[in-house]
């Protein structure tokens, strides 16, 4: 029987990523991988590319995973556990191993957006049995906070640093989610870690489902997005009331906003807690935040269409 | 926590002991540290979920305090504890006073 999805049931499951993992006080990278690993009532076979989630989840060779776990290189998680699943496939079929298992490859918006992308693509194209997780903090948190394409418009790093010269990253962020969908890959959605029933039940969902399955995950950094160890939940929460990280899935190309927020706030409310946008709220980048703001706009108004839900 | 030397080091960097960073105790890391106050718990389980650091200890489905070997004292669980009438159930506490 499938555990009934209340946090009373979810707690009294193992969670099979341990204490004592390096991860920096308050980060959301561990609370989205424990909510992941919590969804599955399947044993989970994962990858994961290099990142603050790899690096500390696993100093050789103390490893907070229960779950047999591999990390190859940077740029090939999904590569690498498509020939996992292909290896599990084939010796399922020659009838050495019986069980149903897993795979779920996680990797950080740098591993994922950018240098990954090739072996992600692919990895989905060949039609892999297997979920990949990212989970985006915006930047190349694990070597000093580096802009990525998952960064996002205007935040300062040490890479696009807010001077006299650029205010923070000119460019806005790369929509890895669309990009995903347009593999026509069965199942994609976009959860966040404050929405914990919604994050548990896409990733349900997606295991239930045969073939490649991606989700995006926000992940809040305090470190690199500038703001205090306590407000994760709290700033991932104010993304998705802002609609600067909506919440919705795309599934045999159908697509669902699965949060609508009573009351849109205004994005500044998201950006003003963080550090990295500080900059933003001088009088001469005033054009920058309504810039920002009509992007967040544009993207939420394109999503309601596209689901119906205008 | 032992350190093995290199030389003891699994070829291929294989770790064979499921979950054995629990052998590394980062409650050293906190500054603050979280306070259970039970009367004000409505056992929502928030604290549970949103821990990071799976330092938040829950028996058959209810919560009954901390795991202070490992809570890192970021503060996530005291800010998200909702309470009862509006009197948190759980409160950061400068370490060491
Ligand atoms: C091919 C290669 N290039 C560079 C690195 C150095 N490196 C290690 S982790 C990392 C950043 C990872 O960023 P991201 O994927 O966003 O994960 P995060 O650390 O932010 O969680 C980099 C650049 C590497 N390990 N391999
Ligand atoms: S740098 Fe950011 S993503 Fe990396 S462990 Fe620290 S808080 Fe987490
Ligand atoms: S302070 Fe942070 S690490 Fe400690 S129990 Fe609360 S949420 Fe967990
Ligand atoms: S979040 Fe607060 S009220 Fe909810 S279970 Fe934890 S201590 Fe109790
Ligand atoms: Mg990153």
């Amino acid at each position: 029987m499938a555990t009934p999805l209340t946090l009373k049931e979810l707690s009294k499951k193992e969670i099979l990523l341990t204490s004592g993992h390096r991860m920096c006080s308050g980060c959301g990278a561990p609370i989205i991988v424990k909510m992941v690993l919590l969804a599955s009532d399947y044993p989970i076979v994962a990858a994961n590319a290099t990142g603050c989630l790899e690096v500390s989840t696993c100093i050789s060779d103390y490893t907070a995973w229960k779950i047999p776990w591999i990390h190859n290189a940077f740029e090939n998680a999904a590569a690498t556990l498509s020939g996992v699943e292909t290896m599990y496939r084939s010796l399922k079929k020659q009838g050495k191993i019986d069980k149903e298992i897993k795979f779920i490859a996680f990797g950080g918006d740098g591993g994922t957006y950018d240098i990954g992308l090739q072996s992600l693509s692919g990895a989905m194209e060949r039609g892999h049995d297997m979920l990949y997780v990212c989970y985006d903090n915006g930047a190349y948190m694990n070597t000093g906070i580096q802009r990525s394409s998952a960064t996002p418009y205007g935040a300062d790093t040490t890479t696009c640093p807010a001077g006299s010269v650029i205010h923070g990253k000119p460019q806005p962020r790369k929509n890895l989610t669309k990009i995903m969908a347009a593999h026509d890959i069965p199942y994609v959605a976009q959860a966040s870690p404050s929405n914990w029933s919604d994050l548990v039940k896409k990733v349900k969902k997606a295991l239930e489902i045969k073939g490649p399955k991606f989700m995006n995950i926000l992940s809040p950094c305090n470190r690199g997005w500038r703001s205090r160890t306590d407000d994760a939940i709290m700033l991932s929460r104010l993304a998705v009331e802002t609609c600067y990280w909506p919440l919705y899935e795309i599934e045999n190309g159908v697509t669902k906003v699965t949060f609508k927020p009573k009351e849109k706030k205004p994005l500044v409310d998201f950006l003003k807690p963080q550090g990295r946008f500080k900059h933003l709220f001088a009088p001469e980048n005033e054009n920058m935040l309504k810039n920002f703001q009509e992007m967040v706009d544009k993207e939420w108004g394109v999503l309601l269409k596209a689901s119906g839900t205008e | 926590m032992k350190l093995k030397g290199w030389k003891n080091v699994n070829p291929g960097a294989v770790c064979t002991e499921a979950g054995s960073a629990l052998q590394f105790k980062t409650g050293s890391w906190r500054a603050y540290r979280p306070k259970w106050i039970e009367e004000n718990c409505i056992q929502c389980l928030f604290c549970w979920a949103y821990c990071p650091d799976m330092a938040v200890n829950v028996k058959d489905g209810k919560m009954t305090g901390f795991n202070y070997d490992y809570c890192k004292g970021c503060g996530i669980c005291a800010l998200e504890c909702p309470g009862k009438k509006g009197n948190k159930a759980i409160v950061m506490e400068e370490e060491g006073k």
